[in-house]
């Protein structure tokens, strides 16, 4: 059976380039950075280029990019860089929006705790924000604004650029996750005008557990992890060489293919939301245009996520869903829920998220097998018979 | 994996799906919030002056656990006593697939639930007067009460 891969919000495959970058540094060149000694110094001679290579790739300065462990390590660094300059001069009040990631949420919570104010946005029903209501919510003591580039789960573009411009006009720092967004749509930080950026490797073909932080020249990040001089004093750590020369490579030939691969992803995108219409009671999440180029969220009435994901992968389609039962909580998505799903149909969701390696007939078998497994489900669910027989009434 | 099996041969192939034309008892339990409802359907003869599960259908929304065990607690009831059905307990389920992830455990209590939701329900349709105590619900979450 093949496997047909449409989770690359999730994680993506490595490229080649990505895993040729990062061999020399597992095999030969084993030095450490810090070291005098040549070994050494052949590190630290990598980690100069591949900081320039990322940089360039998002149109920031070489001293711009802090390297991390992924995008939540970014995410957590960035907010604590926020809050602690905040707190310097009295502000504490700090503005997001419902449907970022995690990362952002939990830290959120525990700034929280530690006196800070969370305000987080309302989204519409297609989960954007306006620049206006991040405008409307910045006070005197607002010390961040945290607005998400791109949603994980249901790929909604938000507009970073007007919101940054909102944030400058108040003297207000501005962070963006964009950990979905880089490598799959232009980014230039200079262009949007953010103070921080989040960068994760592992969603652009690139290696788990490296990503970076972009903070802009006039300020210096918040040390979360401290005990050595490494990414000037901001994160101690000896640099995962290997891991950063590859997301490098990755992020290099990601941008460079935007162009290529925007059209065929849209194309695929396109083609999956107009098949997976036909099913009856079904509903798209997300903007129709406004949203990532490889991303299809759908809900299905009267069916439960985690089971159609179960069938799909015995069909050798690997998915995703935003129900409680994949999330290993009591609620479904939180995304969902904020964009105004009820409980009952959020359970029944399903993400495909595509890349450049998909091609228009695994497209249409995709199609054909959701059609079949949402049919099967639905002819076991009593839910689903109680809404064909009026007993209950449908949400979508 | 997360599941053994055993969970994900009676989530692939699950017995006794179905609806049943004038089921004895009927049982229905869980909440569409929540993620999981499980319905019951009981077909009750005397064999031998004894109640006797005939046949029973199930259908449910929900998780692959939740499948599984409502397929599982089926098969291990058809064909018994209807007093042997009202003893099913979902310890007896989870043992039967070889084990559920600790956080799906509460499936294994819904379809201990739906079974004797659907005893209940023919105990009152026949007046069969039963002791209240053995249908105490175990299953709780913040939704169900709703």
């Amino acid at each position: 059976m093949n496997t047909i891969y449409v989770d690359n919000a999730a994680t993506t495959k490595m490229s080649k380039a990505a895993i040729d970058a990062m061999m020399p540094y597992l095999d030969g060149c084993y030095g450490n950075p810090s070291s005098l000694h040549t070994v050494g110094q052949l590190a630290q001679e990598a980690l100069v280029k591949a900081r320039e290579d990322v940089a360039k790739a998002i149109g920031a300065e070489p001293r711009e990019i802090f390297f991390t462990s992924g995008g939540s390590e970014a995410d957590n660094q960035a907010l604590l860089t926020g809050a602690e300059r905040g707190a310097l001069k009295g502000k504490k009040h700090i503005i997001s929006q419902k449907t970022e990631h995690h990362a952002i949420l939990h830290s959120l919570r525990k700034l929280e705790k530690q006196g800070f104010e969370i305000e987080l946005l309302d989204v519409d029903g297609e989960g954007s924000i306006t620049a206006e209501q991040v405008k409307n919510a910045i006070r005197e003591d607002t010390a961040l604004v945290t607005i998400m580039a791109a949603n994980n789960e249901i790929g909604t573009l938000m507009p970073i650029k007007e919101i940054a411009a909102v944030c400058r006009e108040r003297g207000v720092l501005f962070h963006t996750d964009a950990v979905q967004a880089v490598g799959h749509i232009p980014l230039d930080v200079r262009e949007i005008g953010c103070d921080m950026l989040s960068i994760s490797a592992h969603k652009f073909h690139g290696p788990k557990g490296v990503g970076a932080l972009y903070v802009n020249r006039k300020l210096l990040p918040s040390t979360l992890i401290e005990g050595g001089a490494q990414e000037r004093g901001k994160r101690a750590g000896t640099e995962n060489i290997a891991g950063i020369c590859s997301m490098s490579a990755a992020l290099t030939e990601a941008v460079a293919k935007i162009g290529e691969n925007t059209p065929k992803l849209t194309a695929m995108r396109d083609r999956l939301i107009e098949g997976l219409s036909e099913i009856p009671h079904s509903i798209l999440n997300g903007a129709r245009a406004n949203r990532l180029p490889g991303n299809v969220n759908m809900c299905f009435e009267g069916i439960e996520g985690e089971s159609l994901l179960l069938l799909l992968d015995a069909k050798g389609i690997c998915a995703s869903s935003g129900s409680a039962c994949t999330s290993g909580s009591l609620d479904p998505s939180h995304v969902l829920l904020a964009i105004g799903r009820p409980h009952e149909v959020a359970h029944g969701s399903l993400r495909l998220t595509l890349s450049e390696e998909n091609t228009p007939e695994q497209v249409e078998f995709i199609i054909k097998s959701v059609k079949e497994v949402v049919e099967y489900l639905r002819g076991m669910s009593p839910v689903w018979h109680d809404l064909q027989e009026g007993k209950r009434n449908y949400v979508i | 994996m997360l599941y053994s099996e055993k969970v994900m041969d009676h989530f692939t192939n699950p017995r006794n799906v179905g609806t049943m034309n004038n089921a004895d008892g009927i049982g229905e339990v869980g909440n569409a919030k929540c993620g999981d409802i499980m319905k019951i359907f009981l077909k009750i003869d005397k064999l031998d002056g004894v109640d006797t599960v005939t046949d029973v259908k199930f259908c449910t929304f929900g998780c692959g656990s939740a499948i599984a065990s409502s397929s599982m607690a089926t098969e291990m009831i058809k064909g018994k006593p209807l007093s042997s059905a009202l003893e099913l307990t979902n310890k007896a389920v989870v043992e039967a697939l070889d084990g559920l992830p600790a956080h799906k455990l509460h499936c294994s209590v819904l379809a201990e639930e739906a079974v004797k939701a659907a005893v209940k329900d023919y105990y009152d349709k026949n007046g069969i007067e039963y002791d209240q105590s053995k249908f105490a619900m175990k299953h709780d979450c913040e939704h169900c009460g709703e």
